[in-house]
Formats: structure tokens, C-alpha cells, sequence
């Protein structure tokens, strides 16, 4: 791995078969290729948390991140069925690309999906929002906690990674919820080699990141390689958005132009997926895995800080979240 | 080519400013880092951005200035891919200095170069040398605060080279650096002109042991096959109906379509042939040590999660064994006592096991086993001893593969059953 830009762009030239490569190449190359180790990282962390725990789940938002989780589901369980039903926290303030891909992709699986709504936690009084139009992103605990509560599953696997923001780069991989959902960051397991503890007291339940050790451009270089389909949104588009406080925000139904705001249409692609209440894209041409590889490769700006507006409103906001039950 | 190194330091000795410094001078911090951290550092007063900012992300460490738990970082030079866990100092808190050194293949110690070695890097270290880690680098910190003393740093460097020889590292170095202005870290700087040796980040990417044009050759390949079943994979009505396969990761070896493979449980050993590879929906030729795999077998045999599917033929196969001694570091403020009862986890068995005996305790200190008395004997967290385990049930041990970084069958958890809280880890000897 001594220079990323060469690998990423053969790999992202088409499907590499691995046995091909081994018969080829010296054995060791093969053996030392770290997306090949993060993908069996990946895939041995699923399989012990669903060896070990009685009802886990999936958490689905059809963003990147989970969709490669998804693939590492392939890759562990089948030609079975996956040992679990996958979940999407809906906010309601969805993009209707991702809901669409969303449910593309889990008609093709043949898989189960449970959608757990924000909106229905706002009807039925568990959600009050200080801004009925504001984010909905913090809300979405309530909703989480409540559907884990209800399906009693004790094991969510979810696709959060380290590389992303300071207090996820603190958490274990099998990190434990106690039955609030609380997440106690000064007091966590120790977690060694790849003896995962998957054990979990009564109430509690675990959150079980099996991509905790990728990194954006990880992600990126595995999607290119393996052809893992995305919503149209990660890819350059044309989209009316104005330009607020630095960022950009695409201009939709519950994002409207500000009086005085121009609106501009340019080309822009998403770096993250979620609430479009607080995602932003970023200006891009970037077209393929390549663009979107080259791009992240020379990128001046985190992933979640040129896009999300709910992680800059304070130094801690993500562990505040997290401390409440955040994914 | 990818270094995963551990930092580890005891309380007050710049070690989140020394990786932020690494982060900084290789040009790895973003510009919404940048203006995030440099607003906090003007918040609490400061007149330059406080580097340590970058990786204490907790509210209780940047109200407290400490690190608390183990933080990952992703950097990258020319040369190499880097992870870091960077652990926190705090005496108490050795157990997240294990969770990141366990699969570190270097770890960085930081010393204060006003005061030298402190019973903290005697201890991390010493663990260090209980993790088999192939390189070990002593940081001498606040170099500037010494008067970039060449004099002082040698003396702490020779102290800490000759202290490690009992533990065997294959590979110890110091370094005098000041991460606070940036001398000898990235850049050489120009305050250690005495200094001719290589700077901390020129030591990271030094090629490891084993390692050959960018890839580190640990000839797990070429050990017997160690393939621990996770889970057992059966097809779908509508899929596959009589797909039954054996899903796990090799540990050691590299297996074939047409390999002969013995399922090891207890003391019958069934025979069969691997009759296909499979990744999700392909089809693999071969698989090597580290891949996570599904193993079809040519006959109907009884194999479960906690098997092991081992290659036939001669070399040595793993043990089956009803106790064990191992070297042990505790984690828990509950000692460890001479009958107490624990969960063991093994590769992808747990058992119970009580304590036999414990037979030694390591003095951190002089590196030296000291025989405990069984009446008064009790294992402190933070503790390393040597310890024999009285196991209910059997289980596979083996040591081929005991210098990887998986190393199935020789590395194990302790469990305890009342809380679930992973409250001690034992590597075995030969």
C-alpha cells in the first residue's frame, strides 16, 4: 500500500477474483492485501456476534457504509439467509432516492425489513420536537431504543467507523448499551485480538460495528472492487441548493431557500447519507468510484464536517448523542 | 504496506500533542479540524492551537486535559498506511493500553525527558513483551525542557535498552524528540544537531521483521491449516436446500479444493475432503490464513461452532487439554484468587474454568517472577502472573500459530459470568 491513488484505480478498473490473483501472484500478496483483511475482520465480527447473541439486527439507512456492511452479510451467510432482519430508522425526512434504493436492495436480497418511524414516534407522543422543522436526527434514538425494545433484540450491528469523528474513534468494536441504551465511554471493555466478548447483561443490549477499522477511502476502494450499488446521490448531479454558513444545502421541502438566498444549480454529490435535515453535499464532478477515490484522496475536509450540520454545533455533539442512545 | 502502532505513556507526558504533532507534520488533519481546534484552543486561552485537542474527543478529557480510553487514528505518508491507537497513562487504565497494543505490531512508550523512566514504562513495556509486539520505541519527550541535553537523553535510552533485554523484543529504539515544537518527530528541527539517528516517523516506517517489498511475509501460510468454525451455514428453501457449510476464519495454513481435513472436537477424529471454498456466492480455488471463508466438507460429518477443521496427514496437531498454564494480565479491581471461577473464550469456544493455582506473579519492576504463596496469592488488576487453569470441559490448544497475530488456541479471555465484563486475558507458553 505504499501509494493508494495506483492501487484504487486498478482495483476500481473491474472485479478482481481473488483466486485468480493467487494463482498468479506470490501468495503473500494476497495475504497481506488490506481490504481483503478488513473484509474478513468484517465478516469473522459478524458471525460471532450472530453466533453468540440470541436476536440481532441490521441497521439499514442505505447509505454507503451500510451497504457495505450489507455485502460483508453476503459474504458471511450466504447462500443462507441472513440470521437477522436488517431495520432503517426512518426519519421521515428521507431523500426518496435512498428510501427507493433502499427498497431495491432489500427485494433483491430477499431479506426482511423492519421500518422504524420517527414520524410515529412523534404522533404517538414518544418524540416532541422543540422545531417540528428542524433536524430529526437526535429524535431518531428514541425511535431506536423503542423498536429495540419492542422486537427484544439485543445485538444492532451498525456501520459507523472510527475514522469518522472523535468519540466513535473511542468506542469498541462490540461496544455495550446498558437497558437506557447508554453508551459509557470511561467505562468499556477491554477488547483484545479478535476474542470478541459478545456477552451482554439482561435489559442491555450490543452495538457491534463490523467496519469500525475503515477509513472513507477504504469504503470507496471496496464499493469500487466489488460493484456494490449505491443511491444515485453519492455520484455528481445537478440539484438547486444555496450556500449557507460555508456549506451547501441542498434546497428541498423541508430545506427551503432563506429569504435572500440565491439559488444555485450546480453539480454536487453526497459524501454521507442520513436526515436531509442535516446533510450536505459538497460541489463535485465526480462521476465514478475513481472520481470519487481520486477526490477523497485529496480532500482538505472531513467526511461528517463538510456535511453534517448536527456534528458542528458543539465540540461533543456526537458523544452527547451517542451517550442517549445515537447509533 | 500497513503499520498498526500503539502509544502509550504515563499522565502528563505530551503523548496526544505528540500524535497530533505526527498527524499535523504529515499533514494529516483537515481544515474543519483545524478551525474546530483552534477555536477550542482560543476558548480555554491558549496562543497556539493545542495539538492534543485532535485526539482527546471526550467532554471528560478536554475538561480534564487527561486521556481517558483508547482513540484510533488513520494517517497515511508516501510510504505507508498507519493506525494508531493512542492509550491513555493512568496507571488503572492498563487495560485499554492492552486493548490497543493487542493488535499493534509497534508501540511507541513516551517518556518526560525531566523525568526519565517511571514504574508506568517499566509496566507497558513489560506488557508489550507479554504481547510478542515486534518493535518497541522509547520517545523521550520534552527534550526542549532538558535544554535538548544530548547527555540526558542517552542516559535515559541506555537505561531503557539494557531494562528491556529480559523481555526478549527483538527490537527496541529511542528516540529524543519535542512534540510541542516538532523536533524529531517528522522533521528533524533544528535544536538536536547531536542527534544523527532517525526521526520517530523514519523509525515507523523501517520495514518490520519478516518484512519484504511491502508486505510482511508471517508464513501463516505456510503452517498446517487452523480453521475454528464460527457458525454453521445451511442453505435456504429456495436458494440452495442442501447446502451445508462450515463458516469461519483460517487462523493458520492455506486450504485447497481437495484437502484432506480432520475435524477435531474431542479424541475421535472424523476425516473428510474439502469438496468447495466459498466466499458469499463465489467459488474459490484456495484460501489463505486470515481469510474468513465457508468450508464445504465431501461427506456428512458432525462438525459445530467451537470445532476445528485441522489439516490431516503429519505435522503437529493441537492438543487437547483439561488445564493450562498461562501468563495472565488482569484487568478487574476484583483480584484474581486461587478458586475463583471464570469464563474462558478461546478462538470460538468458551468454557468455565476455575483457577488452580496462581504460581507467579511478574515484578514489573526487576522483571523478575516472584513465587506467591497459594493462601495469600491474588492477582491485582494491572497485574501480569503466571497462573494454571483448571478447565470443565476440554479444549483444543496449540501453538503453531502463536506468534500471529491471531494465534487460535493460544490466547484467551477471561470472562466473569455474574458481570460479562472481560476481566482478564492469558497468553500460553511453550
Amino acid at each position: 500500500m505504499t501509494d493508494l491513488s495506483i492501487s484504487n484505480r486498478t482495483q476500481a478498473s473491474g472485479w478482481i477474483d481473488s483466486a485468480r490473483i493467487a494463482m498468479a501472484a506470490p501468495a503473500v500478496k494476497l495475504a497481506n492485501d488490506h481490504l481483503d483483511d478488513l473484509e474478513a475482520e468484517g465478516i469473522h465480527i459478524l458471525r460471532e456476534a450472530v453466533a453468540e447473541r440470541k436476536n440481532p439486527v441490521l441497521l439499514f439507512s442505505g447509505g454507503k457504509d451500510s451497504a457495505v456492511v450489507l455485502r460483508l452479510a453476503e459474504k458471511a451467510f450466504r447462500p443462507g439467509r441472513f440470521p437477522f432482519p436488517l431495520m432503517h430508522v426512518d426519519t421521515g425526512h428521507n431523500f426518496e432516492e435512498v428510501i427507493a434504493y433502499r427498497d431495491a436492495r432489500v427485494a433483491e436480497l430477499g431479506e426482511r425489513l423492519i421500518v422504524a418511524s420517527v414520524e410515529e414516534s412523534i404522533r404517538t407522543g414518544r418524540v416532541r420536537l422543540a422545531d417540528p422543522a428542524g433536524s430529526r436526527n437526535a429524535a431518531q434514538s428514541v425511535t431506536l431504543l423503542d423498536a429495540i425494545k419492542a422486537h427484544g433484540f439485543d445485538c444492532c450491528f451498525g456501520g459507523a467507523r472510527r475514522d469518522e469523528e472523535k468519540a466513535r474513534a473511542k468506542e469498541r468494536v462490540f461496544s455495550v448499551r446498558d437497558r437506557f441504551g447508554r453508551w459509557d465511554p470511561r467505562n468499556q471493555r477491554p477488547e483484545l485480538w479478535n476474542l470478541w466478548n459478545a456477552r451482554v447483561s439482561a435489559g442491555g443490549h450490543l452495538r457491534v460495528f463490523p467496519i469500525s477499522n475503515w477509513t472513507e477511502l477504504d469504503v470507496w476502494q471496496y464499493i469500487a472492487r466489488e460493484q456494490i450499488a449505491l443511491p444515485t446521490l453519492y455520484r455528481s448531479h445537478l440539484r438547486d441548493v444555496v450556500r449557507r454558513d460555508g456549506r451547501i444545502i441542498a434546497v428541498t421541502d423541508v430545506t427551503p431557500a432563506e429569504a435572500g438566498e440565491k439559488v444555485e444549480r450546480i453539480p454536487v454529490r453526497f459524501r454521507t447519507v442520513g436526515d436531509i435535515t442535516c446533510t450536505c453535499p459538497v460541489e463535485s464532478t465526480a462521476q465514478t468510484e475513481a472520481d470519487i477515490i481520486a477526490e477523497t484522496l485529496v480532500s482538505s475536509v472531513t467526511e461528517r464536517g463538510a456535511t453534517r450540520m448536527d456534528d458542528s454545533t458543539d465540540e461533543a455533539s456526537m458523544e452527547k448523542r451517542k451517550r442517549e442512545g445515537y447509533f | 504496506m500497513l503499520t498498526r502502532f500503539v502509544t502509550a505513556g504515563s499522565v502528563d507526558d505530551g503523548k496526544s500533542t505528540l500524535i497530533g504533532r505526527l498527524l499535523w507534520d504529515t499533514r494529516a488533519v483537515f481544515e474543519d479540524q483545524v478551525a474546530a481546534i483552534s477555536a477550542a484552543s482560543q476558548r480555554r486561552g491558549h496562543a497556539q492551537p493545542d495539538l492534543s485537542l485532535l485526539t482527546d474527543g471526550l467532554m471528560a478529557e478536554r475538561e480534564q486535559g487527561i486521556t481517558i480510553d483508547v482513540a484510533y487514528r488513520y494517517f497515511n505518508t508516501a510510504q505507508r498506511k498507519f493506525i494508531v491507537a493512542d492509550c491513555p497513562g493512568h496507571e488503572q487504565y492498563t487495560r485499554n493500553m492492552v486493548t490497543g497494543a493487542s493488535n499493534a505490531d509497534v508501540a511507541v512508550l513516551l517518556v518526560d525527558a525531566r523525568k526519565g523512566l517511571l514504574p508506568q514504562t517499566h509496566r507497558h513495556a513489560a506488557v508489550c513483551g507479554w504481547l510478542g509486539l515486534k518493535r518497541i520505541i522509547l520517545a523521550v519527550n520534552k527534550i526542549d525542557l532538558v535544554d535538548w541535553s544530548q547527555a540526558r537523553f542517552e542516559e535515559i535510552a541506555r537505561e531503557f535498552v539494557s531494562w528491556c533485554e529480559p523481555l526478549g523484543l527483538p527490537d527496541v529504539v529511542a528516540v529524543p524528540v519535542s512534540a510541542l515544537e516538532g523536533d524529531g518527530v517528522v522533521f528533524r528541527g533544528e535544536h538536536l544537531d547531536w542527534y544523527e539517528g532517525p526521526t520517530l516517523l523514519e523509525i515507523l516506517e523501517r520495514p518490520l521483521e519478516g518484512e519484504r517489498d511491502g508486505v510482511i511475509d508471517t508464513g501463516a501460510a505456510a503452517l498446517p491449516l487452523r480453521f475454528p468454525v464460527q457458525w454453521v451455514i445451511r442453505g435456504a428453501a429456495d436458494t440452495d436446500p442442501d447446502f451445508r457449510g462450515f463458516a469461519g476464519r483460517i487462523e493458520s495454513g492455506t486450504v485447497r479444493v481437495g484437502d484432506e481435513v480432520i475435524v477435531q472436537r474431542d479424541q475421535t477424529a472424523q476425516h473428510a475432503r474439502v469438496a468447495q471454498i466459498c466466499l458469499g456466492e463465489r467459488r474459490l480455488m484456495l484460501a489463505q490464513a486470515g481469510r474468513s471463508v465457508t468450508l464445504r466438507l465431501d461427506r456428512e460429518v458432525d462438525v459445530s461452532r467451537g470445532d476445528w477443521l485441522v489439516a490431516a496427514g503429519s505435522g503437529a496437531q493441537p492438543a487437547l487439554v483439561d488445564s493450562l498454564v498461562a501468563q495472565i494480565c488482569w484487568f478487574s479491581d476484583q483480584p484474581m484468587r486461587a478458586g475463583d471461577r471464570y469464563l474462558l473464550k478461546m478462538g470460538t469456544r468458551t468454557v468455565r474454568t476455575e483457577v488452580d493455582a496462581i504460581e507467579s506473579l511478574i515484578d514489573v519492576e526487576l522483571l523478575l517472577a516472584q513465587t506467591v504463596c497459594a493462601e495469600v496469592g491474588s492477582v491485582q488488576a494491572n497485574d501480569l502472573a503466571q497462573v494454571r487453569l483448571a478447565l470443565h470441559e476440554p479444549i483444543l490448544v496449540d501453538l503453531i500459530s502463536s506468534g500471529e497475530r491471531l494465534g487460535v488456541g493460544s490466547r484467551f479471555l477471561l470472562i466473569d459470568e455474574s458481570t460479562d465484563i472481560t476481566v482478564g486475558a492469558g497468553v500460553l507458553r511453550r
